[in-house]
């Protein structure tokens, strides 16, 4: 009796389970091997042989002689078996049972047959045209699913700005604001995506993205941290290139591999100095042999983190714990790049006024060997190591019948049917568009990801990125011209409920700029920015005892003069050691390893910085003298009004005018009686003819302005 | 309306939902919680931290660890089976003698700890002093020692000690950074990667105080913005900012606001924080704040010329931090790399952080803080018996990088005081009882907050990341527990 219920009730389950949907190995079932399995049964341990990142332990014989997984058959798997055991020497895992749901989970999908695919990333692009054709279709078609709707599109306020700020990274000014509004014809917004692609600010802001990939620094790092002078020729090298619009494939292979081709041009082996951004340790104790092995791995890692979004790391010392990626493969990867050395050239250029030296990568032979536990000391010179990539990763019809060497891996991350970098590469263009993944872990792809929500459309950029001979204007176009894109970033109460997060991109999202921009809206808004494309970096106001908190003070800040002193954010030397705060306190990445998402923090240092600092501050002073200037005979709402637009690029509601226009009696009030202080508050930045007591309640007002959240946003 | 249930969410969980690390089940990126306290893991015994950390490695056989039969050694050249596949960052191994310590020891307090004469105060305090004489490390240089001491691992982009405590256990001050930095003379190898933040939020990073009387950067108005001026201006900004809310309705504006107060309650707190006219001349006398540097000796260890004076007022700071309710208190001196002239130059560093360090110990036990509040003692590793002996040199008169043992103090914050626990071989060369990794130091460390190593962890990259490493099997040294 007892049995025939408990048999009714695994039918009534089982029927259930066949009536849903199949089981999603990546959502369901990997999940549960992952929390749960794997620390015994993975990379590290592999206990009893069974490795549940590799799928042949799960299906083949085990030391033991049983199988984990056979398909269709719950009862002649001993998976199964193991996690249903009530016996104490066999029950798994063996402190925590798993849920009477997860073991129905997996039950199930033995049952469906064991469906064990590939990895999603890894996989090939997936193009079905039912699911869309466009990013608005799918993007629609999704939210349709959900019972939501697109987002209206933005006002064309919000659009230049969020255009320009995408695009270019500076503000709107007045007459581009004006032209856009007035533009009435039916490409207007066409026009304006266009102008910025083609303005050379566009290389400033979309090599910054790079150099962040790149652990650009203009210093060694480490406790001598000696200065790279040089360093911002290869910086210009970027930016340029971005601006001719180089294509990603040759992007990609001159930086791995420019030194290697033949009759390279200076400025092709030049591009591998993005692997000279390493950090390097002139400590006195430091053996160089290990110094530079820690280089080359830090080379393998960060090409594995920008073009395939795998973290590399762990396997230096022993099997991937989740990945399938053992510790021989990761030095079959580490042997690309173990025949780089650290070279100079002397190059020559129109922007240089001599030929300079600079800092690139060149090739030497070495024979690599795996590391023992990581350690250098402890080659296991039995094993003979060839650069090859990892066999989980994409396999692509290669020339296998030579070894390969850094030219074919170049080629095979940017190769048309390597469906992971172009995912990886297309999805880190759409981030910076969107200030959100299409993955939820940005940096990692890896068999720990779970698939997107939005996997056709990330498919649909990648094979995008690829029918564009990998033009990233091309793409960025492709983007910024999708109503997507153009959408309000306003939350609605009712889409904000059924997609609080975003995932499904029901609107556009509000975000804080990243810090050089910060410093270039300041300096833009008050007219104190000064624009010149590429040059060594430069030494803006810094706080007194910063550069002093390099080792033995060893490092002196001498503020630049003239026009060096307002130039860009992404031009600010930028010293490992002793970084500017204002670069850091608004999550500039301290460039010791490679970031390709930055944070952005909201604290009360953020706040003190554009409240107090010199720079921000200046630029309070500047603002006050330019509307003043710019409006010698109007009243005080137009002037508030004009402040507020070079801030916002929109007018100011009246309400908020009011508001506006309290403080600024306030201040009056103050600085009438207070005329020293209306003196020091204007500093520099007095008027002929003007009082300071005039000028000062300005000063005030102007950094209020400056400091709305409105003002270091992107809407 | 999201934004303001995100907001209840927030308060409500300060003190339930377990608390934990809530900022993880948050967006982890653009909310963190930094200034909410939270629940621990279990019952704490410390709720604050003061981390005194000598940078460079003081030479523990001078300090701590009392070797007589090295002294006996003195000039021998040493067993070669110890020396074997041992790296060292100068000396030459081939021909390296030992060398013993010219310093004097004797036995302290009721357990009859050993101190030798250059810390005579602090050897006042033994019973209150628990000593670790078997730290071992895995790295040999600076840098990385000081990351793998701070940060748990030789890695950049990793969260120091004070984030990820920060980060699980929030701030119980309204107005001050839970994660503050006081330095005194030259910077340290590893600068400002010894507070890092790594993958946690930045509100976890630790804020160093300048010296002087504007501690924070920008904490003052610029000249001619008077108090009452800044109040109208935010108050002005407040009501601008609350309206693009109510357009927006996008929650960070209301953290921003948010943000903008305590940034303002911050300018009174922390100059109120390191203005000390209102301690007793006796309190300033007991730590020394106005002390001058010596005359003689000093190296590089002088720094600015006010490092003694620096020193003092930082211990005497960290006291302040504390009583304020600052998690997280990192003092960082830096010059203690005595490769040469270890004489005089220890001599001269340990004059100057003896005296304030025994005052701190004392000052907190007075006021009733020592149980809540842990001090600890430690460089990145220690240094050799054997003299450094690098070509050219005429005398050993110094010593080099020693991973393999060196000497931790920690006091207070529900550790037993007068223990000395673990110990190395004859020669101090390798630890012989109780070895106690640097990973094992910080899961002890976590584990006095009431946090379990293994369970305060974030994720990062797909992996649960953790203060110790995931491939280590750390342990908690719970024979030095209360």
């Amino acid at each position: 009796m007892k049995s025939r219920i408990l048999m009714t009730i695994t039918f009534t389950i089982l029927s259930w389970t066949d009536l849903r949907a199949k089981i999603d190995f990546e959502r369901e079932v990997r999940p549960i091997l992952i929390n749960k399995c794997i620390n015994c049964h993975g990379g590290i341990k592999a206990k009893s042989g069974l490795n549940f990142t590799k799928k042949n332990t799960v299906f083949n014989k085990l030391n033991s002689g049983e199988i984990a997984v056979t398909a269709k058959s719950p009862l002649k798997s001993e998976l199964f078996h193991r996690i249903t055991s009530t016996d104490e020497s066999d029950k798994m895992p063996p402190d925590k049972p798993l849920s009477q749901k997860e073991i129905n989970t997996i039950k199930a999908w033995i049952k469906e047959g064991a469906i064990w695919p590939e990895h999603w990333a890894y996989s090939p692009l997936q193009k079905k045209a039912q699911n869309g054709s466009s990013i608005d279709e799918i993007i629609v078609a999704k939210l349709k699913e959900i019972g939501i709707t697109q987002s209206k599109i933005a006002n064309k306020r919000t659009l230049i700005r969020r255009l320009s700020l995408d695009l270019i990274g500076l503000p709107p000014s007045k007459i581009e604001i004006n032209n856009f509004i007035n533009d009435t014809s039916d490409n207007a917004y066409e026009k304006l995506v266009q102008r910025l692609l083609e303005s050379k600010h566009f290389g400033e802001r979309w090599a910054r993205h790079w150099l962040d990939s790149a652990r650009y620094a203009d210093s060694d790092g480490y406790e001598k941290d000696n200065i790279r002078p040089n360093a911002w020729i290869w910086r210009k090298w970027v930016i340029d290139t971005i601006n001719n619009d180089m294509p990603f494939d040759q992007f990609t292979i001159e930086q791995i591999s420019g030194d290697l081709k033949k009759n390279a041009k200076p400025s092709q082996v030049l591009a591998t100095a993005f692997h000279r951004q390493t950090l390097y340790n002139r400590e006195g104790g430091v053996d160089p042999e290990e110094d530079r092995t820690k280089r080359t791995i830090d080379r393998a890692n960060t090409t594995a983190l920008v073009w395939l979004g795998l973290s590399l790391e762990c396997a230096q010392c022993h099997d991937h714990p989740y990945d399938s990626l053992t510790q021989k493969e990761f030095y079959q990867f580490y042997s690309f790049f173990n025949d780089m050395t650290e070279s100079e050239i002397d190059y020559e250029s129109d922007f240089l006024e001599k030929k300079s030296k600079v800092r690139v990568m060149k090739r030497k032979d070495r024979q690599t060997f795996i590391f023992h536990r990581g350690d250098f000391l402890q080659p296991m010179k039995e094993i003979k190591i060839s650069s090859t990539t990892p066999r989980s990763l994409p396999q692509i019809n290669a020339d296998k019948s030579k070894e390969w060497d850094r030219i074919d891996l170049g080629n095979w991350l940017v190769n048309v049917n390597n469906p992971l970098s172009s995912r990886v590469l297309s999805n880190d263009i759409w981030t910076k568009l969107f200030g959100a993944s299409l993955v939820q872990t940005k940096s990692d792809f890896g068999t720990r990801s779970t698939p997107p929500e939005q996997l056709y459309l990330l498919d649909h950029l990648a094979e995008k990125f690829n029918q564009l001979n990998w033009s990233r204007k091309k793409l960025i176009a492709y983007i910024v011209n999708s109503k997507t894109y153009k959408q309000s970033s306003i939350r609605r109460k009712e889409a904000d409920e059924k997609d609080p997060d975003n995932h499904f991109y029901h609107r556009q999202n509000r975000f804080r700029i990243e810090g050089e921009i910060v410093r270039d809206i300041f300096l833009s808004s008050s007219g104190l920015i000064k624009h010149k494309i590429g040059g060594p970096s430069v030494f803006p106001p810094i706080p007194d005892g910063v550069a002093e908190q390099s080792f033995a003070g060893n490092f002196k800040w001498e503020t630049s003069q003239g026009d060096d002193r307002y130039r860009r954010g992404m031009y600010t030397f930028f010293k490992r050691t002793a970084p500017d705060p204002n670069l850091i306190t608004f999550d500039c990445p301290d460039a010791n390893v490679s970031i390709t998402k930055r944070n952005i923090s909201n604290n009360p240092i953020v706040a003190l910085a554009t409240l107090g600092n010199e720079v921000f501050h200046e630029a309070a002073q500047a603002l006050a003298k330019r509307i003043i200037k710019n409006l010698p005979n109007d009243n005080d709402q137009d002037r508030i009004a004009e402040a507020f637009q070079l801030c916002t690029s929109r007018k100011s509601k009246p309400e908020e005018t009011n508001e506006l226009m309290t403080l600024l009696k306030k201040s009056r009030h103050f600085y009438a009686e207070n005329k020293e202080e209306a003196k020091t508050v204007i500093g520099k930045y007095s008027i002929e003819n003007i009082e300071a007591a005039d000028l000062a309640p300005w000063v005030n007002v102007s950094r209020i302005i400056l400091n709305l959240d409105e003002t270091i946003t992107r809407e | 309306m999201q934004a303001n249930l995100r907001r209840d969410f927030l308060t409500s969980s300060a003190s339930g939902i377990g608390g934990i690390a809530l900022s993880h089940l948050l967006n982890q990126e653009t909310f963190a919680d930094a200034h909410v306290a939270k629940n621990s893991h279990f019952s704490p015994k410390a709720k604050n931290c003061i981390f005194i950390f000598m940078a460079g490695a003081p030479s523990q056989l001078d300090l701590f660890d009392y070797k007589p039969k090295l002294n006996e050694l003195n000039g021998k050249k040493m067993d070669a089976e110890l020396l074997k596949g041992k790296r060292f960052a100068f000396l030459q191994k081939e021909s390296a003698v030992l060398m013993g310590s010219s310093r004097k020891f004797s036995q302290h307090g009721k357990s009859g700890m050993w101190f030798s004469d250059l810390v005579p105060n602090l050897a006042k305090c033994s019973d209150d002093i628990c000593m670790i004489r078997s730290m071992h490390t895995d790295q040999f240089n600076h840098h990385p020692g000081q990351l793998q001491m701070q940060c748990g691992e030789a890695k950049f982009g990793i969260p120091s000690t004070g984030s990820w405590i920060n980060y699980g256990l929030g701030s119980e001050n309204q107005n001050l950074p839970g994660y503050i930095v006081l330095t005194a003379g030259r910077g340290s190898s590893g600068g400002a990667t010894l507070w890092q933040n790594g993958f946690l939020p930045s509100n976890y990073a630790g804020v160093q105080f300048r010296n002087g009387d504007s501690p924070l950067l920008n904490l003052k108005n610029p000249n001619g913005i008077p108090i009452q001026l800044q109040k109208s201006g935010l108050e002005t900004l407040r009501k601008l900012n609350e309206k693009h809310f109510s357009r927006t309705l996008d929650p960070e504006i209301l953290s921003r606001i948010e943000n903008y107060e305590l940034a303002f309650r911050m300018q009174s707190a922390a100059p109120e924080l390191v203005d000390l006219s209102n301690e007793t001349s006796k309190t300033l006398e007991n730590y020394g704040v106005n002390r001058q540097l010596p005359k003689e000796g000093g190296g590089r260890g002088k720094g600015n010329g006010n490092t003694y004076a620096d020193f003092s007022r930082n211990c005497l700071l960290a006291r302040r931090m504390v009583e304020r309710g600052v998690r997280f208190v990192n003092i960082i001196h830096a010059s203690w790399d005595h490769h040469s002239n270890l004489d005089p130059e220890i001599s001269f560093n340990a004059r100057m952080s003896d005296q304030p360090i025994a005052a701190l110990i004392n000052d907190l036990k007075e006021r009733g803080l020592l149980d809540e509040t842990l001090v600890v003692w430690a460089g990145e590793f220690g240094r050799t018996p054997l003299g450094e002996n690098r070509p050219g040199r005429k005398a050993n008169t110094g010593r080099d990088h020693h991973p393999n043992a060196f000497t931790a103090l920690m006091a207070g914050g529900g550790v037993r005081g007068g223990l000395t626990y673990g110990s190395t071989d004859e020669i101090g060369w390798n630890p012989e009882e109780n070895p106690v990794h640097v990973n094992d130091f910080q899961a002890t460390l976590l584990h006095l907050f009431g946090l379990d190593h293994e369970k305060l962890t974030y994720n990062h990259a797909g992996t649960q990341r953790r203060l110790t490493s995931i491939t280590r099997k750390s342990r908690v040294i719970k024979d030095i527990l209360t």
